[in-house]
């Protein structure tokens, strides 16, 4: 039987996450958004969803802040995700595949590289 | 979408979308019954009469007043192809339950999925709202309420990496141990 989390472990986890993002504070503030309407959900957006919270897991990527928002009106083009780095503009991508995700994690929040082949020009 | 954790991640938006600030969403499998059953509740806008209607069957009423999609409509099919049926209350102003009810054991009935996936993704992508998750195997249930949790980080955001480990094992541990044999 497996033992339960509790919220003694939820402090310590706080107070780990905390640490590292004083190491981080001075980047700026990264902001995931990710579409989940029907259409995203039927597309993969939570396949989506779930491959850009491995990725931050994974890598310990901190300070980046993941929302959802629902239909924008791309039905055909989702799973949708938009990134917004700090005070630059926002940066909307299409047909995101988890894999898609990992790649936009690693090269955009990462390096600040966009990973242009799945932008979307709206 | 294929899977019944999908179909409760839809139900959830369609709350959210309602402005509702608290979410409960509860999962039973009965197995002595041959039982599952799904139910969504929220206190967010509500819906006359006829919106609730409309929602349910989308393609009888006329439409003209809404922006419904199909979610609901393809869960209800669903669970009427397995011996079980789609019921949703809702009052203006009071907010929306959905319970939808499987034969569990039905060879279409489409299976539970990720729900680990699916309840982080809404704690994680809507702070805003107070979630409470439930789920029951047999005589045993699991609880999560998300309050508890957000008083103790003090608006840390939840997709901090070690916040989304911690999370994430603590409703896979509490679902595992629901579904653990007690030895009863």
């Amino acid at each position: 039987m497996s033992t339960i989390k509790s919220l003694e472990d939820l402090k310590r986890a706080r107070e780990e996450a905390l640490k590292k993002r004083e190491l981080k504070a001075s980047s700026g503030t990264v902001q995931v958004i990710v579409g989940m309407g029907t259409c995203g959900i039927a597309a993969g957006a939570r396949d989506t969803m779930k491959s850009i919270l491995d990725t931050i897991e994974k890598d310990s990527m901190n300070g980046i802040v993941v929302t959802q928002t629902g239909c924008i009106g791309l039905c055909e083009k989702e799973p949708i995700v938009m990134v917004v780095v700090g005070e630059s503009p926002k940066v909307t991508y299409g047909k995101v595949t988890p894999e898609v995700a990992q790649k936009i994690l690693k090269e955009h929040v990462g390096n600040g590289q966009v990973v242009k082949d799945h932008v979307l020009n709206i | 979408m294929r899977e019944l954790s999908l179909h409760l991640l839809d139900i959830a938006e369609n709350s959210i979308s309602a402005k509702a600030k608290n979410i409960t969403i509860e999962v039973v499998e009965d197995l002595k019954n041959d039982l599952l059953k799904l139910c969504v509740q929220d206190d967010g806008c509500g819906m006359s009469p006829e919106m609730a209607a409309a929602v349910i069957d989308p393609f009888v009423t006329s439409r003209t007043t809404r922006k419904v999609g199909l979610g609901i409509p393809l869960l209800k099919e669903a669970a009427e192809a397995c011996n079980g049926y789609l019921v949703l209350e809702s009052k203006i102003g009071e907010g929306t339950r959905i319970n939808v009810q499987f034969q569990h054991s039905h060879i279409d009935r489409m299976p539970l999925g990720d729900l680990t996936t699916t309840i982080l993704h809404l704690l994680v992508a809507n702070p805003p709202v107070h979630w409470v998750f439930k789920y029951r195997f047999n005589d045993h249930e699991f609880i999560f309420d998300d309050e508890p949790v957000k008083k103790e980080l003090e608006g840390l955001p939840l997709s901090e990496p070690a916040i989304l480990n911690c999370l994430r094992e603590m409703l896979e541990s509490g679902i595992e141990d629901a579904k653990a044999d007690h030895g009863s």
